[in-house]
């Protein structure tokens, strides 16, 4: 790869370095480390997607067209824990995080390089435990391992998919705790808070959950892993355990998570669209402190995925009205970024298409979450396609969009070359399409009562489950798409000097692809961010 | 954050304080008080931590943001306590098997 | 300047303007990683407290058969290796070369003395077979619901001593880095982080202690 600028003397990062595999496989560059995540989670996002794209098409006859109702559950069990812990949660953070965050804030790299490379090796070994549990015949809990199934029933690889999760798990927490140090340590001079770029800020809330949550999350599966191998009974009744319990800790983790996913999804947002009006962001303040409370309230909700398990009515008022409360910051960024956009004028690159999907995407899949949230409507529509549908809005129509809007983005910034803008803009329209074909349906599906998680279903369910399917295969055509024409512009696309946007911010600094160290000199900082001018 | 090094009697005095408040826990335990047992036992504990996290980590003098990062950790262990025993306390425990 | 001496920890790494950057920047890292280890832990007393709510009864009976001397020892013993880590740094930063080694493996002792003194409860305790999942065929008449009380305290104090182990060790090397005079008031960040994480260590069993000790002592 030759080094776009001919004026600047130092090698870029990719070709700086040590030669060969071993210069990427022993990499301390948080870039290098960025792309390895990259490769990492493009791999379990295809294996989870053929693992969905089974169960499209196994429900596109009443009977299941495809699996029995066994390979069914292993499917959908494959297809939520390969999605959630090794696509969605380190998607943005470990890849465009992990390149971005001391670009942006003027360092030379993450404050533990050595540590940032672990955590990648942990997300590897505990992908291997997964896809072992998968090869050697699968799990068919669902991705929540709920008690007593999970400990007492299930007569597959729960340990082993279990411990891939624990050791990813860890892999997610050494990431927070070197975002965090690194924000509070390593910011250059002049940098202070509030002239962050809101991607950091993202990165900084996300952190505190990732750090937070997850072990607990990995102490509650270590439990089972106990339970399933000694017969110890802290989560099983019938020697005086309590089910409830698994659920409790399960979601102080796994709501938040949903945060995790989100929450970048918000900071790339905010970049792309500030960006595209070539505006400074609505509310600036309001956007750094909506997303901290995000992180901070999102962690008193957990209980609304329990109204109907026999938790106290009582509580359940409590997550309830907190449910609805969490709701208000996300609504402030909504309006913020329509703010922004409001009277501006739009330049509808590809990158503005997503960030523009994200937002419509976003909005439909939170308020619906408001209806899940109301405890007497959430008696008729829980565990229904109604839910399918409410969290794929907010986790793929969200963090997808929001993933592949910031790749494209910062594409010219990691690989020098420029993507080519038609197919780019056809391939954002298409998924917005696509999804939507998806997993509409599925709220008229959930509403009318089918429930989810199951392999067949009554006949007059079955239009609404062929349009479903049909939509998604428009929709992995679109996600095929970017594959194609990012690879192919790794090798034709067009040099894309330093700043092909025209954007703000340090990492519009440096030449594309940057140099190893990042920054020859020391950058100063003397304004905030998104400084644009028209 | 440089701090200057802790003067020896101040490290020495916070190990007999630790220990004076681990012979007053195991005394207070053999009393016949009730509820109050573990409440005092779960009070000595958090003032003993308090002690180590004062004096041998340092926290008093180091840098304010590290209360706060040392406080987080106690703070989110709260929610956690919090919101379970919002629902366990709140409902009928289930029986014995 | 030494090569790495903490885990992945590079001495005066690149990537830092100055030492006082890296020494702010680990010392910081270490405290996360206590604030996440509080969760840790913090997940297996959520579930200790609402056992002990839903069993008192058969908590308080758990507690009576547990070895009161021994851990009682066992908390003197490891508030004692805190002070001793504390008196460390505090060499360490005063420059001293002759005290810091035998104090970092002091602290070491004492946790490697911890660690023998648990094995002998557990062996006791397998003796009397009150261990879930392995021998649990307890005497006398005791509460149905005793087995989650020893479940919990294996699993916290078991965690607890995995703690201890990685802290015996890495305390172990920094002794002997201290000895090779790796350490100066310069270049204290390793020493300083592995005491941090020593005094969170005695910070759980802290908990513990009450926890598992002192249950049902008063009836």
């Amino acid at each position: 790869m030759s080094s776009t600028d001919p004026g600047i003397a130092a090698p870029s990062y990719l070709t700086a370095g040590e030669p060969g595999l071993a210069g990427w496989l022993l990499t301390h560059d948080h870039k290098r480390i960025g792309i390895l995540y990259a490769v990492g989670i493009t791999f379990f996002f295809l294996l989870g997607g053929i693992a969905a794209a089974m169960i499209r098409i196994n429900l596109i006859e009443p009977q299941g067209a495809l699996m029995s109702a066994e390979t069914y559950n292993k499917a959908f069990t494959f297809h939520g824990v390969v999605m959630v812990w090794f696509f969605l949660i380190p998607s943005i953070p470990a890849t465009l995080g992990n390149f971005l965050l001391p670009l942006m804030i003027g360092a030379r790299d993450v404050a533990f390089p050595r540590l940032n490379l672990f955590s990648w090796y942990l997300y590897v070994g505990g992908g291997l435990f997964t896809i072992g549990a998968l090869l050697l015949g699968g799990v068919d809990t669902g991705w929540t391992f709920y008690t007593p199934f999970s400990t007492l029933f299930s007569n597959s690889h729960v340990v082993l998919a279990v411990v891939g999760v624990f050791v990813v798990g860890f892999s997610s927490i050494l990431t927070g705790l070197n975002f965090i140090v690194t924000v509070h340590t390593m910011r250059a001079t002049g940098m202070h808070w509030f002239r962050l770029p809101l991607f950091v800020w993202a990165m900084y809330a996300t952190s505190l959950v990732m750090v937070l949550a997850t072990p607990v999350l990995a102490m509650t599966l270590s439990l089972i892993a106990l339970e399933r191998l000694l017969g110890v009974g802290i989560f099983d009744p019938a020697l005086g355990g309590d089910p409830l319990l698994f659920q409790h800790f399960f979601w102080f983790y796994s709501h938040p998570a949903v945060y995790i996913m989100v929450l970048p999804a918000m900071g790339v947002v905010s970049e792309l669209i500030t960006c595209g009006v070539r505006r400074q962001i609505f509310g600036y303040r309001f956007m750094a402190w909506s997303m901290l409370a995000i992180a901070v309230i999102g962690f008193m909700v957990w209980g609304h995925h329990m109204f109907v398990a026999g938790q106290s009515m009582y509580a359940g008022i409590v997550f309830s009205i907190l449910s609805f409360v969490v709701a208000v910051p996300s609504a402030i960024k909504v309006f913020n970024w329509v703010a922004t956009l409001y009277k501006g004028t739009i330049d509808f690159h590809a990158p503005m298409l997503y960030a523009l999907g994200f937002i419509g995407l976003f909005m439909l899949g939170g308020l619906t979450g408001l209806f899940l949230a109301a405890t007497a409507l959430d008696v008729n529509l829980t565990d229904t396609y109604f839910v399918v549908a409410h969290f794929h809005y907010i986790m793929v129509g969200g963090a997808v969009m929001a993933y592949l809007g910031g790749i494209h983005f910062w594409w010219p910034k990691i690989t020098g070359r420029l993507y080519p803008e038609g197919p780019a803009r056809f391939a954002a329209i298409l998924m917005f399409f696509g999804f939507n074909l998806t997993f509409f349906p599925q709220y008229l599906l959930g509403y009318f009562g089918m429930p989810r998680r199951y392999h067949a279903y009554p006949e007059p369910f079955q239009w609404l489950n062929v349009l479903s399917s049909a939509g998604a295969s428009i929709l992995a055509l679109a996600y095929v798409m970017p594959l194609c024409y990012l690879g192919w512009s790794l090798v034709r696309g067009r040099a894309a000097g330093p700043n092909p946007w025209r954007a703000t911010g340090l990492e519009w600094t440096v030449p594309s692809p940057p140099p190893k160290e990042n920054f020859a000199l020391p950058p100063v900082v003397s304004e905030g961010p998104y400084r644009y001018r028209p | 954050m440089n701090l200057s090094p802790p003067s020896l009697r101040s490290q020495l005095l916070t190990l007999l304080a630790l220990l004076a408040l681990l012979g007053l826990t195991i005394g207070l335990a053999f009393l016949p008080l009730g509820a109050l047992n573990a409440a005092l036992a779960l009070a000595i504990s958090a003032a003993k931590t308090l002690l180590v996290m004062m004096y041998f980590m340092r926290l008093r003098e180091g840098h304010p943001f590290l209360r706060v990062v040392a406080a987080a950790g106690f703070a989110w262990l709260a929610l956690l306590l919090a919101f379970s025993l919002a629902d366990y306390l709140t409902r009928p425990l289930l029986p014995l098997p | 300047m030494t090569q790495a001496s903490a885990p992945l920890l590079a001495a005066r790494a690149s990537q830092f303007d100055d030492t006082e950057q890296q020494r702010g920047a680990s010392a910081l890292g270490m405290w996360v990683f206590i604030a996440t280890e509080v969760l840790f832990f913090g997940v297996l007393f959520a579930g200790y407290t609402i056992g002990r709510l839903r069993f008192p009864e058969a908590f308080a009976a758990g507690g009576r058969r547990t070895d009161l001397l021994l851990g009682s020892i066992e908390t003197g013993i490891l508030l004692s290796s805190s002070c001793l880590a504390a008196l460390a740094v505090r060499d360490v930063q005063l420059g001293g070369r002759r005290s810091s080694p035998w104090l970092l493996l002091g602290t070491a002792a004492l946790g490697a003395a911890f660690l023998v003194m648990h094995g002998f409860e557990y062996h006791s305790e397998y003796e009397e077979a009150l261990i879930p999942g392995l021998r649990y065929h307890p005497s006398g008449d005791p509460p149905h619901a005793m087995a989650i009380f020893f479940c919990l305290y294996y699993f916290i104090t078991g965690f607890h001593s995995l703690h201890v182990a990685i802290g015996v060790a890495l305390l172990s090397r920094l002794a002997v880095k201290a000895w090779q005079g790796a350490f100066s008031p310069d270049y204290i960040a390793p020493v300083e982080v592995t005491a941090l994480y020593w005094h969170l260590v005695d910070i759980v069993w802290i908990f513990v202690y009450p926890a598992v000790y002192l249950v049902g002592r008063s009836s």
